[in-house]
C-alpha cells in the first residue's frame, strides 16, 4: 500500500466506520493452519496442539492479539515487508513488485482481504502467552 | 597461535553436507549399498555404460575406462559450444555426437541411471570445480540468482539456506542446500532425480516459475553451488527425506 493510500483509508475510517467486514475467526483459524492457504506455520508456532511440525523461523503466535491492535495484525499481514524490507514474511497483500511469479499466482494476493480479515479475528482471540 | 587461528576460521567456513542433517536412519540407508534405492539406477547405469548403441556402434566403455573424479569438477567450461555444460549435459553430447544415438530427455531413466553411475566414481572426493575464468560470469550469475528474492512469497534461496540453515521451515528441516549427493533418490519423489529437479521444487515452493530443464539459470545456479560446497565429498546417489 502506497502512504497515499494509507491516508485515504485512515481518513475513510474516521468517516465511515471500518470498512471491512467483520473477519470470522474459526475462518481464519481454518487459514492459520492451512499449510497451503496461510502458510504462516511453515514459519510460526502457536497454541495448535493438534498441528504438528510448526516452523521456528518467526516468533510464536500465541498471544499476538494481546500485544498487538487489529489495526497493527492488519498491516502485518497485508504487508510485513512494507514494515521491514528485509522480512522474509510475505506482504499477503502485495501483487506488485514481485518477480518470477508462477502463472497460477500471478497478480493475486495470498489472501484476499476478507480472508485477511478472518486471520486478524482469529489473532485477536489468542490473548494467553 | 596464528595458524591455529587460521585453522579454526577455516574450520567454521566448513560446508555442511545436508547428509548430516538427517535421520540415523536415512544416514544409514544412504551409506549401506544394499539399502540405498539409488542403486538399483547404478546397476542400469552400469549396463548402458557398456551397450554398443547408435549408427556409431560405440559403448561408452569403448572410449571410457574409469571416469573417477569427473563428477568432482563439473559443471565445466564446453569449448564446442563455448558454454557452462553439467554432467548430464556432457552424457547427452557423448551420446549424441559420438555415439550418434537417439537423444536422452533430462530427467529421463536412461540418462539419471547413466549420470549416477559416472557420479558414484567420485563417491568421497571432495567437489574441486575448475578455476577456468571463462567459468566465472556464468558462476557470478548464479550467485545473483541465488540471492534474488522470487515468486508469490519472495523468498530468495539465500534466505533460506544461508541464512536461516539448520532452522525448520514447518517439517523440514531446512539443509544448507548443498549439490554433493545428486543424481539423488529422494523418499518423496519415490524416484532418483537430478539436481535441477531439486532446485525446480525450490522454486516452486515458492510460488516461482521454474525454466525448462537444461535451461542456462541452472547451469549458472549449479557452478554457483559447486563453488560454495567446494571441499564437500561426493555422496551420489544420497538419499534424502
Ligand atoms: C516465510 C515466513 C513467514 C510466514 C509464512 C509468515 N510469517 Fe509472520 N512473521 C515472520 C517473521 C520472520 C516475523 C518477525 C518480524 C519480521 O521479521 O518481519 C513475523 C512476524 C509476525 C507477527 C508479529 C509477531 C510478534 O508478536 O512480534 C505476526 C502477528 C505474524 N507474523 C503473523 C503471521 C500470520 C497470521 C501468517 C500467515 C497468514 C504469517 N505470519 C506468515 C515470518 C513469517
Ligand atoms: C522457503 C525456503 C527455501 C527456499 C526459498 C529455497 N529452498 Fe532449497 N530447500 C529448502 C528445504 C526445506 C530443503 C530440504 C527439503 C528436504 O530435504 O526435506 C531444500 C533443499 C535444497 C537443496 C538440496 C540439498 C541436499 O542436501 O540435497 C538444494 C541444492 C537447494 N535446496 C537449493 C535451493 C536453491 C538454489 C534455491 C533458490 C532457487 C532454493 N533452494 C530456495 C528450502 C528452501
Amino acid at each position: 500500500m502506497t502512504s497515499s493510500a494509507r491516508a485515504v483509508l485512515a481518513l475513510a475510517l474516521l468517516v465511515a466506520g471500518p470498512a471491512w467486514a467483520q473477519g470470522d475467526a474459526a475462518r481464519g483459524r481454518a487459514i492459520v493452519t492451512n499449510r497451503q492457504k496461510g502458510l504462516c506455520l511453515l514459519c510460526h508456532s502457536g497454541p495448535f496442539p493438534e498441528e504438528r511440525f510448526q516452523g521456528n523461523l518467526a516468533p510464536s503466535l500465541a498471544g499476538a492479539g494481546r500485544r498487538w491492535t487489529a489495526a497493527a495484525l492488519r498491516a502485518r499481514i497485508t504487508d510485513s515487508q512494507g514494515l521491514n524490507p528485509g522480512s522474509i514474511m510475505p506482504s499477503y497483500g502485495a501483487v506488485q513488485g514481485l518477480r518470477d511469479v508462477a502463472p497460477a499466482f500471478r497478480d493475486k494476493p495470498i489472501l484476499t482481504e476478507a480472508e485477511i480479515e478472518d486471520v486478524v479475528a482469529f489473532l485477536l482471540t489468542l490473548d494467553d502467552e | 597461535m596464528r595458524w591455529l587461528l587460521l585453522l579454526l576460521g577455516m574450520a567454521a567456513a566448513q560446508p555442511r553436507s545436508g547428509t548430516q542433517d538427517m535421520s540415523r536412519e536415512l544416514q544409514a540407508m544412504q551409506a549401506d549399498d544394499s539399502a540405498n534405492p539409488g542403486m538399483l539406477w547404478m546397476q542400469e547405469g552400469e549396463a548402458l555404460f557398456q551397450r554398443r548403441e547408435g549408427l556409431a556402434g560405440k559403448a561408452c566403455a569403448d572410449c571410457h575406462a574409469s571416469l573417477a573424479g569427473v563428477a568432482a569438477r563439473y559443471p565445466a567450461w564446453d569449448p564446442a559450444t563455448a558454454a557452462p555444460i553439467d554432467l548430464a549435459g556432457r552424457i547427452q553430447q557423448c551420446r549424441a555426437e559420438r555415439q550418434q544415438a537417439a537423444p536422452l530427455p533430462r530427467e529421463s531413466e536412461p540418462l539419471l541411471a547413466l549420470t549416477v553411475f559416472v557420479a558414484r566414481q567420485s563417491r568421497g572426493m571432495a567437489l574441486a570445480p575448475p578455476a577456468d575464468p571463462r567459468l566465472a560470469p556464468a558462476r557470478a550469475r548464479g550467485e545473483a540468482l541465488f540471492r534474488q528474492r522470487r515468486g508469490q512469497l519472495n523468498l530468495s534461496c539465500a534466505q533460506c539456506h544461508e541464512e536461516r540453515a539448520g532452522l525448520r521451515l514447518g517439517s523440514a528441516l531446512i539443509p544448507e542446500g548443498h549439490a554433493n549427493g545428486y543424481p539423488q533418490y529422494r523418499l518423496e519423489w519415490q524416484a532418483l532425480g537430478s539436481l535441477q529437479r531439486r532446485l525446480r521444487n525450490c522454486m516452486v515452493g515458492v510460488r516461482a516459475t521454474a525454466p525448462a530443464y537444461g535451461a542456462a539459470e541452472y547451469l549458472e545456479l549449479e557452478l554457483f553451488l559447486a563453488q560454495r560446497g567446494a571441499g564437500l565429498p561426493v555422496e551420489a546417489p544420497a538419499v534424502r527425506p
